[in-house]
């Protein structure tokens, strides 16, 4: 006898004659017409008229007979409702059936029936249940609790079915355990803050010592149940993972994923100096190796999961590359995450397999495979550089097989090589520039023109090339257009002469006739550039770039650490948070790992804590699309390339001790100064807008000494060295702006030492306290070097005298005017803002003194557009007194000729940032004006150093 | 969890539908049908998003499997279930076709019921459930036998169940390894390893405890190092040929204490009666490779290409290699092939673009060739043909892991039997599985 036949039975009026079988007599002819309503059930017939005469067949002996219309109540309870009712009494009678396997029957079906009535008869039977001697009936109650507070929480709790499931957690068969784990495991994750799964030691050593003894199932929830516990020191942390290490020869794959989870997390808290932990590590790879020789599907999970492992913990495999080689037959999916976690192991050790593998791949039939291949071995080569030549040669014979979309796959990874290594690999361009023809894809243009641009002045006809494009400007995507408007604004700067009318061409195109923003706006800040400054442009246009990092593709640091929480679920399939495909509130907690061993808690004040991550995460290559910014990171280049730079990082945790305070002075440009240097579009308008917004008070800063300077003036030491010269304090803050507190000071620089001397009066009528300071970012990195000491309070009327001694090792950003300085003092008042100005001559080092050859070679070198000429005017020194009085600020002749009655003085400063400035000193006997010529490579510096000679000189 | 599981044939029709949970709808099935089953290009993943639910698949023969969820299940679970719901569902009527589906889906909706439960798997071994579900209907038990039932469904030793007995206890072991090579043109292997298998048949009476043993390198080291007292008798029973192997990983059936496995390195275990698999392994070190494929292929003009094929068996010449099958693959544009082969016979299969060579038997360290002129169509395509590599299929009747039982002692201390009584079989199979040679 066969049972297809049900499927068969298509005739007219089949309800009507179902209904006369369901009510035969015989019991074979109501079984056979049951059969038949469940056939019609699954292929998605409506026989839900038949419901009453169904349940009419529910009163049986006969089991079959009996699962079958119980399958067929589940299905339809839910649209009849009210007929529904009458099963009710059969369910609770068969709840108290002799046989265990009937009452268990009953208590599983009525569970899933979600009809309010019959869950409110449920809970009597369901008590009793739970309470069953026959461990199968409470293992089925067990999962009967979870299913009925899907249907009514509440009534849930109401009934006090909570306690007794987790009573059942101490339960002596395994398999109830482990039902009533997965029931709590499944209740809790709908509570997210109740404490129901009450985890705590005692618990935990019930569920280890059921895990033993569990079916593989079992094994599971249980173990995905621990995963979420937090043991409470390492100690406890090793003692649980030597009980979980035994899971990972299980046959069962998930079992062995989840005691990967439970061990990847607890490892977290054991020192990693400690022996075990090593062991644990070794422990870890064999399986996971045994996984990738599962069931294709599973191997797709199991490789989803190492992907995120060889993340988190890049030791663990490290040596098993080889197990990660596509096989021919792999299905697709299979082959494209191998190729992924090869690419994550590749290293100096391996890679001339792994390129070999490579280029075998890149000839299979997949397109998708082949391109991923192809676009793997640019990463190989960005990321080993020892093998960067042997990628570059292997894309070159890829590129020769003319397969369309293998040379565009090449050419997108080749530009990226190029910015990895220039100036290394672009004798390559020429075969580059043959297959300009075939590329379609925006990427591959895009990259190709980037190309072009880049290499323009190594490219003969670069002009020709680019004008090719242009041709359907309109047509090509945001992307190619946006590459194609730098490409040849580029082109432009490097040979102005033939390219005029192109760039004009791409310019109006750009802003007039593109309705794109990004592009228009592209089109005009180029246009501005090139109109009113072209010097300028070329600095931004053509400056170097930043290189770009090996490692992409990385999942965010904090998604990874939660993925990993998540091993073995389909979470860590999707790379994604549970959040992000998962309906409602159910699951959607975020899992953290627990703390690293030996890392303290938030100790961290909070003034200084909260400072953003502390750790930058690795950059990423950036796409096309994100030339804006690429652009703009370039611009500061002439003054950031001299001064010291400091990790974008370090600059944010500085700044937050006054609680972005100094962000208000600059208005709205605020986050300007939050941001990366150069990296914010806004940058140049936020140096533009820093003075106009700031106090009044500036302008007395720079002709320091006008009058009081006289007084010294006959005086001026000669003979000796005088030592540094000090300013006398000027006012900075006043006290009506600073709600009494009075700030005078000025500079000094002692012993090599640096100190801002300040005068700090109490104008205010209550006593000051907490003083600190704080500088913004500035030319040269000047930051106090220690805090502000004003021991005591400062009462009213009083004055203080403090010296702040500074470093130069603080964050940098150049300020106009470049020795501009802007400060922020606190105290138990208020914060108050002021800025003033430092001689140059601060920054002069002691070892600045050149060797004459060195100076000579220097100054031939430094182009004659870096030469500035001044006059000093006034001076009654003689040529060696003069030299003397410099030397004491740290300005060092080297040599002095005689040259008809002139004395030429040859100069040298070092400054603190290792910018050296030269300078030539003509003194004309009885003529009391200096002619003095500077040289740098910094030319902006040039006129500070020569306020600090007039200052030193007449003073 | 689980919240639903359908099965369907190859048009997309549904053959079972069980849905577990509230929040899966009839819709589901359809979704599933109309993106996975009837879409256009190959499936891309064995794990589908369909507007927030996701659908995880398997496919046997030309039947498709799918387990539903709208939450963030356990997917290696969710898989594993599904093979072991195929497993069972053999077990039950054999060979999973629509044919037989349709044949029993009043047994698969039993089984289904029973082995899933609010999508939680449960108890799914066939021996226990084959117990009280039964193709012919239920018969009456008796109280005992009903508890028994429970108690094995639910106890700790859920895959046997008591009062065995039989007239011979006899029980056979087959070590089935397959060698997988990855090797290149110029003969450098690139990768290879074992990974093999124990199955074993049992007939034993009562709960007999089992213990087995072999040539693993980690238990012979430390007895060598634990005394030299019964040092020398044991390594005489290892046999000849290696001393012992290094197992890279092992895995066992649910059977085996994996804790005393982890502590001890002891397999000890009652088994399920009947068949099963005892455990699984994988060896990578010193793996006796038994063919060597040496393939040479020759490009002559654009029409035509020269192959040669050269295989060597590389094992004890007493020993013979059955069932030897060397697949070379040809380009789609092939025309006509003409092949010359010394031993057995060749054929080109133009549907599976390949020429298939089989040989019954072959002995070890002998070598036997191949050529074939093979002709082609000029084609305008610019793609060069990918040379798929050239596989190999054989059976040869030893491990090449180099694997070796050393015993298998059974004690049943309440009946009265002992080891010696039990008669005991070892047969090893080494077998390809994927075993390639780059040409």
């Amino acid at each position: 006898m066969t049972d297809s036949k049900y499927f068969t039975t298509t005739k007219k009026g089949e309800i009507f004659e179902l209904k006369a079988e369901l009510n035969s007599d015989k019991k074979e002819k109501k079984k056979e017409a049951v059969k038949k309503v469940i056939a019609s059930m699954t292929v998605g017939k409506d026989v839900s008229a038949l419901f009453p005469d169904v349940v009419n067949c529910m009163q049986t002996d006969n089991l079959e007979l009996k699962k079958l219309v119980y399958l067929y109540l589940m299905n339809y309870a839910k649209s009849q409702p009210d007929m529904a009712i009458m099963a009710v009494n059969t369910f609770v009678k068969d709840c108290e059936d002799p046989n265990p396997l009937i009452r268990a029957l009953a208590v599983r079906t009525m569970g899933c029936i979600r009809v309010d009535k019959i869950t409110e008869y449920l809970c009597e039977p369901l008590r009793k249940c739970l309470k069953d001697e026959d461990p199968y009936v409470r293992k089925t109650a067990a999962v009967c609790v979870a299913k009925l507070h899907d249907i009514n929480a509440q009534l849930v709790e109401d009934q006090g079915f909570l306690d007794t499931l987790k009573d059942l957690i101490s339960d002596s068969n395994p398999m109830v355990v482990a039902n009533a784990v997965a029931a709590l495991s499944e209740i809790a994750e709908s509570h997210p803050n109740s404490n129901l799964l009450d985890l705590n030691p005692q618990t935990i050593n019930k569920l280890l010592t059921a895990l033993n003894e569990c079916t593989e199932w079992g094994q599971i929830f249980i173990l995905d149940c621990l995963a979420n516990y937090t043991p409470r020191d390492d100690r406890e942390s090793q003692s649980i993972c030597e009980r979980v290490t035994p899971r990972l020869s299980h046959a069962n794959s998930a079992v062995v994923l989840s005691a990967v989870k439970v061990l990847m997390k607890f490892m977290e808290m054991l020192p990693k100096d400690l022996d075990y932990y090593g062991t644990l590590l070794k422990k870890l790879a064999p399986p996971l190796v045994t996984l990738l020789s599962a069931e294709p599907e599973l191997q797709y999970v199991a490789l989803r999961n190492i992907n995120l492992i060889v993340q988190k913990r890049p030791e663990i495999l490290k040596h098993e590359m080889k197990v990660f080689f596509v096989k021919y037959n792999d299905p697709i999916y299979v082959k494209l995450e191998k190729l992924d976690i090869m690419i994550r192991l590749a290293s100096q050790a391996n890679i001339a397999q792994v390129l070999a593998e490579l280029k075998e791949y890149a000839t299979e039939v997949d397109v998708d495979f082949v391109r991923k291949a192809v676009r793997a071995i640019g990463r190989c080569a960005i990321k080993v550089e020892q093998s960067a030549e042997r990628c570059v040669s292997t894309l070159l014979d890829l590129i020769q097989t003319k397969v369309n979309y293998v040379v565009q796959e090449a050419i997108v990874v080749i530009k990226d090589i190029f910015r990895k290594y220039p100036n290394k690999y672009e004798s390559v361009i020429a075969t580059l520039c043959e297959n300009l023809d075939s590329l379609d894809e925006p990427e591959a243009r895009a990259a190709m023109i980037w190309i072009v641009g880049e290499y323009a002045e190594r490219i003969d006809n670069a002009d020709e090339l680019l004008e090719s494009f242009l041709e359907g400007f309109h047509d090509e995507s945001t992307q190619v257009q946006l590459q194609l408007l730098t490409a040849i604004v580029k082109l432009f700067l490097k040979k102005p002469t033939e390219t005029q009318e192109l760039v004009q061409q791409v310019l109006s195109l750009a802003t007039q006739d593109s309705d794109n923003p990004d592009l228009r706006d592209r089109g005009y800040i180029y246009w501005r550039l090139l109109s009113t400054d072209p010097v300028a442009a070329k600095e931004v246009v053509l400056a170097e770039k930043p290189l770009i990092s090996e490692e992409t593709d990385l999942i965010e640091p904090t998604l990874l650490e939660e993925l990993i929480c998540h091993i073995g679920t389909l979470a860590s399939v999707y790379h994604k948070p549970p959040s992000a495909f998962v309906e409602g509130s159910r699951g959607v907690q975020h899992r953290r790992l627990p703390p690293r061993a030996g890392s303290v808690e938030s100790a961290e004040s909070p003034d200084v804590g909260q400072s953003g991550p502390s750790e930058a995460p690795p950059a990423v290559i950036p796409s096309q699309g994100d030339l804006l910014g690429d652009l703009l990171n370039l611009d500061l280049a002439p003054p950031t390339a001299t001064v010291p730079s400091v990790q974008p990082s370090m600059q944010m945790g500085a700044m937050d001790l006054l609680g972005g305070g100094l962000d208000s002075l600059m208005g709205d440009e605020s986050d300007t100064l939050g941001g990366d240097i150069g990296g914010s579009p806004s940058m140049g308008a936020g140096l533009g807008a820093a003075p106009t917004a700031m106090p009044a008070a500036l302008g007395g800063a720079p002709p320091v000494g006008g009058g009081l300077g006289d007084l010294f003036d006959l005086g001026g030491g000669v003979g000796m060295p005088t030592g540094f010269y000090v300013v006398p304090k000027t006012l900075w803050l006043p006290a009506m702006k600073a709600k009494g507190l009075e700030i005078s000071g000025t500079f000094a620089r002692r012993g090599g030492i640096i100190q801002m001397d300040m005068s700090l009066t109490n104008k205010a009528m209550s006593v000051m306290t907490d003083f600190a300071i704080q500088f913004n970012r500035n030319s040269f990195g000047l930051a106090p070097a220690g805090p502000l000491q004003v021991l005591t309070p400062l009462s009213p009327n009083q004055t203080i005298d403090v010296s702040l001694p500074l470093s130069t090792s603080g964050p940098v950003m150049k300020m106009e005017p470049l020795n501009n300085l802007q400060v922020a003092v606190k105290n138990n008042i208020d914060v108050f803002y002021f800025s003033c100005q430092f001689p140059l001559s601060l920054l002069f080092v002691e070892d600045g003194k050149m060797e004459r050859q060195v100076f000579l070679a220097t100054w031939k070198d430094i182009p004659n557009d870096n030469e500035a000429q001044f006059q000093i005017k006034d001076i009654h020194l003689n040529s060696d007194a003069a030299s003397n009085k410099l030397q004491g600020s740290n300005i060092f002749t080297i040599a002095k000729r005689t040259v008809e009655g002139q004395d030429m003085l040859y100069q040298s400063i070092k400054l603190t940032n290792s910018i050296w400035v030269l300078a030539e000193m003509r003194v004309q006997t009885g003529n009391p004006n200096y002619t003095l010529s500077i040289k740098c490579r910094a030319p902006e510096v040039c006129q500070f150093v020569y306020q600090c000679y007039e200052m030193v000189l007449k003073n | 969890m689980i919240g639903g599981l359908f099965i369907y044939n190859h048009k997309g029709e549904v053959l079972i539908s069980r849905v577990y949970r509230d929040d899966i709808g009839r819709n589901a099935v359809d979704a599933f049908r109309v993106n996975v089953i009837h879409a256009r290009q190959q499936v891309r993943s064995p794990v589908t998003n369909i507007a927030r639910t996701s659908f995880f698949h398997v496919k046997r023969s030309n039947i498709w499997l799918a387990a539903v969820t709208k939450q963030n299940v356990n997917a290696a679970m969710v898989f594993e279930f599904l093979y072991k719901m195929c497993d069972v569902m053999t077990a039950y009527f054999g060979k999973i076709s629509e044919e037989n589906i349709k044949n029993n889906f009043v047994l698969i909706y039993e089984l289904l019921d029973e082995i899933l439960d609010f999508g939680y798997p449960q108890n799914s071994e066939t021996g226990a459930l084959k117990t009280f579900i039964t193709q012919q209907g239920i018969k009456s038990q008796t109280k005992e036998e009903q508890s028994q039932i429970t108690s094995q469904v639910t106890g700790q030793i859920g895959w046997r169940r008591e009062g065995i007995k039989y007239r011979r206890n006899e029980l056979f072991l087959d070590v089935l390894e397959s060698v997988n090579l990855l090797m290149s043109p110029q003969g450098q292997v690139l990768s290879a390893h074992v990974s093999g298998r124990v199955v074993m048949k049992s007939y034993l009476s009562g709960m007999p405890e089992c213990k087995f043993g072999m040539n693993d390198k980690i238990v012979i080291d430390k007895q060598g190092k634990g005394g030299t007292t019964d040092d020398t008798g044991k390594s005489e029973l290892g046999g000849s040929g290696k001393q012992s192997i290094a197992i890279d990983d092992c895995t066992f059936h649910q059977c085996v204490r994996l804790s005393k496995f982890d502590s001890e390195r002891s397999i000890s275990f009652i088994p399920p009666d009947g068949e099963y698999e005892l455990m699984r392994y994988r060896t990578t070190k010193d793996i006796i490779l038994p063919f060597r494929v040496i393939p040479l292929v020759r490009e002559v003009g654009r029409t035509k290409l020269e192959v040669k094929v050269v295989i060597k068996s590389n094992f004890k010449p007493s020993l013979l290699a059955q069932k030897i099958e060397v697949r070379i693959p040809t380009p789609l544009n092939t025309s006509g092939v003409q092949v010359i082969c010394m031993k057995g016979k060749a054929k080109y299969k133009a549907s599976e673009n390949a020429i298939v060579w089989k040989i019954k038997r072959m002995a070890g360290m002998k070598e036997s060739q191949i050529s074939a002129e093979i002709e082609l169509l000029p084609t305008n395509d610019k793609k060069k043909w990918a040379r798929p590599p050239i596989s190999m299929n054989f059976e040869v009747p030893f491990a090449p892991s180099g694997l070796k039982v050393r015993y298998l002692k059974v004690f049943e201390p309440k009946l009265n039997y002992s080891d010696h009584d039990v008669i005991k079989w070892v047969r090893y199979i080494g077998r390809s599985g994927i075993y390639e040679t780059r040409c």
